[in-house]
């Protein structure tokens, strides 16, 4: 399926959903966190889009917003989507789980929780996966002070 | 006596048991917190980043160069790949027209590389069933791609051969030749694998019906390379997205449907044979021309978002770069195959016995590096 | 010790001249078991080195061979290294036990080599349930066994003792049938009078089909039963890291390791002794040179100990399952209509005798 008819048939299920194309060689969507699982059921289970491959879930820090970038394909077509969520709230982020839509992101979503602090509600195992327990603040985080030079030497 | 059988409450209990982070079969510092009963395996979780070293994070500081370099040390059985796939990224984002010379070596020391680490895993796979020798067998092949990669780039195993723009430096005037002796040497050495592990009737037996792994399965939990296309689920990068030369020779995807670990075997046994066919068509018609093309010492890639994914020989290398015009990327994400196929391990395992999980794993191919990043 | 050669019937009558008779047998027992310590523990020695050189063969390398010419010392080295280490162990194992066992093994292992007749008339001990005693003293090892993988207070130790448990159990059983076999043609239990009726024909060409099934299920159940590859569940390495010998250092380890190839050497030895005429020369060849007899012996234990070692190496290793599945669907009933066929045999006069 053509991006532009990707753009349609989302339109209509997402009508607050922004696009774009530019500065990136796939179709992007941005949807409010609160349209995120809903948008993705449909994505994967609806026949005309069947993205069923989640290939890659990226955690961002856009500076302001602390987002998660989501990169889908269908086995079916083999088109590719780039779907994009994020939350003002530094303090606090959540955004739902998609592990119930594709089960690899319960490794991909404790990877993203543990290096940017994005908590997933729903989640069945919500803890840091490459860090220990006690580790102080989220790394990849933009503001993440790291004053013993631990990451960065 | 009644009372005797009353108290006598028999029930097995479970109990935890730490595999990891130093023990053979888990081939690094991966830590599985098993719980078992008796012999069957409950649950299986796997407990990581015992070697991270935060590469992603590393990288936004870094040159694109620099960040080259880096990759050598994920999956560094596939090194080659992984340098492959940044230097990949890079010329997209320039839009660089790189030279049909540099497409071709790429790929031919890509599958190289992939022969290679099919070689070192056939070797640890029999020694995790329990056959010490495969192992030597294994090295022994491997080391004459070793020796080549070593003639050409003088590096054995980390080569940072490629650059962003091409090749650091042009091959070797031995390489074609060198090429193709190992590839006739191995084409008689298969069958050897062959009738010394795979038709061995205790190593069917030991991995037949084991760790089964559904199609839907595969694709839920992101599997690919040899583990998703051991489920029928097909998903060669090279295939379907193919890049450097791959869209220009013929090879056939390996795929096989039972999904189980004999399967896996199977499909890496058989990709064998493709990657040789692969260098076969290549390797006579090296196109001539430039090793490199010229790029800025500082190379700053356009504001945006870039994506490439490429075949490593665990499967789906994914590399995303988002970029804000800088000399360093804004954020760099590395999609390691590793660390989806880890994922489904305690889907496929639990239910097994201990043997199982080994055999097991030892088909999924993990190289811990790779997983922690 | 009944040995012709004139020695040691020189010691024997002087010891027996010197002192009384309670004294002089003690003292005698002693010496010979002092004699057969070290000769075993040497001999174990170099089955490891020959283990590794086979290995080494198997795969590619060449194996130890700067120690001492084409490596022969190596293993000495290693003993003595052994020797030196440290005894480590788990703070909360049950320390009597764990002190224990290995000597179970290697005690249970140097035992049985008491009825191997290596010669004519040399032969420590020979009792007229010389098969009987073999079975019965050899599976005292998995005793052993189980109490250093309980005793450890490791799960890998335990899970490795609980297998070998399981497997020698089931494989006991094989052995003794398959040796059952051959004892109706012998219609004896001791040793030296099963070599003595293969001047007829050794007893795997006397009893044919039925000695060769015998035969074949005696080396599966052996190698089974010394915990060897493709059996070797109990040590897997690639699953339960060293198995039952997990938390053993130094010299402790060292018997563990040392009695899994006296071990291997005795089931070579019954085997030669049962099957492949003991010492008998093939078709009485050097039959006028007794003292010939040591080496041919030696000789045909050896083949046997080279073909355990090429399973060894070539083989993957079978699940816990799978062994008992082969073990009690699959050799117990071949065993069982084996010794049938064999009783036939011998009822109806069949045997092949020269």
């Amino acid at each position: 399926m053509t991006n532009e008819a990707l753009q349609l048939l989302i339109k209509d299920w997402a009508p607050e959903a922004e696009f774009t194309e530019e500065g990136s060689q796939y179709l992007n969507v941005l949807v409010k966190p609160e349209h995120l699982h809903d948008l993705m059921e449909i994505l994967k289970f609806n026949s005309e889009t069947s993205f069923d491959y989640l290939f890659c879930l990226t955690g961002v820090d856009w500076g302001q917003a602390l987002g998660v970038v989501y990169h889908l394909e269908s086995t079916q077509y083999r088109h590719i989507i780039v779907v994009k969520s994020q939350t003002e709230d530094r303090e606090n982020p959540r955004l739902d789980s998609v592990y119930d839509i594709w089960a690899t992101a319960e490794f991909h979503e404790r990877e993203v929780y543990d290096f940017f602090g994005i908590k997933f509600n729903n989640h069945p195992n919500m803890k840091r996966i490459f860090l220990t327990d006690e580790w102080d603040g989220f790394p990849l985080r933009k503001d993440y002070v790291d004053e013993i030079n631990m990451v960065i030497k | 006596m009644e009372t005797v059988i009353a108290n006598s409450n028999f029930k097995s209990e479970e109990y935890f048991i730490n595999m990891g982070p130093q023990h053979p079969a888990t081939h690094g510092v991966l830590r599985l917190l098993l719980t078992i009963d008796g012999e069957i395996i409950k649950k299986v979780e796997p407990d990581l980043g015992y070697i991270h070293r935060s590469i992603e994070k590393m990288c936004e500081r870094d040159s694109y160069q620099q960040i080259v370099h880096l990759t050598d040390r994920m999956d560094y059985l596939s090194a080659n790949i992984n340098n492959e796939a940044v230097c990949l990224t890079v010329e997209n984002a320039l839009q660089l027209e790189i030279p049909d010379r540099v497409k071709v070596i790429r790929t031919i020391i890509g599958e190289l590389t992939r022969i290679a680490s099919h070689c070192l895993w056939w070797g640890v796979m029999g020694m995790d069933v329990g056959a010490l020798t495969t192992y030597f067998y294994g090295f022994r092949d491997r080391e004459m791609i070793n020796d080549i990669m070593e003639e050409t780039c003088g590096a054995r195993l980390t080569m940072n051969y490629n650059v962003p723009g091409g090749l650091m430096f042009d091959i070797h005037p031995n390489f074609v030749k060198r090429v193709k002796d190992f590839v006739a040497h191995f084409k008689t050495k298969i069958p050897e694998y062959n009738r010394l592990l795979t038709d061995n009737i205790i190593f069917q037996k030991r991995t037949m019906g084991v760790g089964i792994l559904t199609k839907e399965d595969a694709i839920s939990y992101g599997a690919s390379g040899p583990v998703g296309r051991a489920s029928g689920y097909s998903c060669d990068v090279r295939k379907h997205h193919p890049y450097s030369a791959f869209d220009r020779v013929s090879f056939t995807e390996c795929l096989e449907t039972e999904g189980d670990t004999f399967a896996r075997y199977k499909v890496r046994m058989a990709e064998l044979w493709e990657s040789l066919s692969i260098i076969e068509q290549l390797i006579d018609n090296i196109p001539e021309g430039e090793h490199r093309v010229a790029t800025n010492a500082v190379i700053k890639l356009p504001k945006g978002e870039y994506y490439q994914k490429v075949e490593t020989a665990r499967g789906e290398l994914g590399v995303y770069i988002i970029s804000d015009g800088v000399k360093s990327p804004y954020r760099m994400k590395f999609r390691s195959p590793g660390f989806s196929n880890l994922s489904l391990l305690s889907h496929i395992a639990s239910g097994g016995k201990i043997a199982d999980l080994v055999a097991t794993m030892a088909t999924l191919d993990l190289v811990i590096p790779d997983i922690d990043r | 010790m009944r040995v012709s050669l004139g020695i040691t019937t020189n010691i024997h009558n002087w010891l027996f001249s010197t002192m009384n008779v309670t004294m002089a047998s003690l003292v005698e027992m002693v010496l010979i078991a002092l004699i057969y310590l070290t000769v075993f523990a040497v001999l174990g020695l170099f089955l490891v080195l020959l283990e590794r050189r086979v290995a080494a063969w198997f795969q590619l390398r060449i194996g130890p061979n700067r120690v001492g010419f084409q490596g022969l010392l190596q293993t000495m080295a290693d003993a003595l290294k052994l020797v030196s280490k440290e005894l480590t162990g788990t703070t909360r194992a049950d320390m009597f036990l764990y002190n224990l066992a290995p000597y179970f093994v290697i005690i249970s292992a140097l035992m049985a080599l008491a009825v191997i007749p290596f010669s004519y008339e040399f032969q420590a001990f020979d009792i007229n349930i010389g098969v009987f005693f073999l079975i019965a003293v050899s599976s005292v090892g998995v005793i052993g066994i189980l109490l250093a993988g309980w005793s450890s207070n490791n799960k890998f130790a335990m899970i490795g003792a609980m297998r070998s448990g399981v497997q020698t159990i089931s494989y006991e059983l094989s052995i003794g049938l398959s040796l059952l076999t051959m004892i109706l043609l012998t219609g004896s239990l001791q040793l030296s009078e099963i070599v003595e009726v293969q001047k007829n024909g050794w007893l795997i060409v006397q009893g044919h089909i039925p000695a060769v099934i015998a035969f074949m299920i005696y080396m599966i159940a052996g190698t089974a039963e010394t915990n060897r590859a493709p059996f070797d569940m109990v040590e897997a390495e690639s699953e339960l890291g060293a198995g039952f010998h997990t938390e053993y250092s130094g010299m402790k380890f060292a018997y563990f390791f040392l009695a899994e190839f006296i071990n291997m050497f005795l089931i070579a030895a019954i085997a030669t002794t049962i099957f492949f005429g003991g010492w008998l020369s093939p078709f009485g060849i050097t039959e006028s040179l007794p003292w010939l007899g040591i080496f041919w012996f030696l000789l045909k234990t050896f083949v046997l100990v080279f073909l355990m070692m090429w399973f060894r190496w070539t083989f993957p290793r079978l699940r816990v399952d799978q062994l008992l599945t082969l073990e009690w669907k699959y050799l117990l009933p071949i065993n069982l209509v084996n010794i049938v066929l064999m009783a036939l045999l011998v009822w109806s006069d069949l045997t092949i005798k020269f």
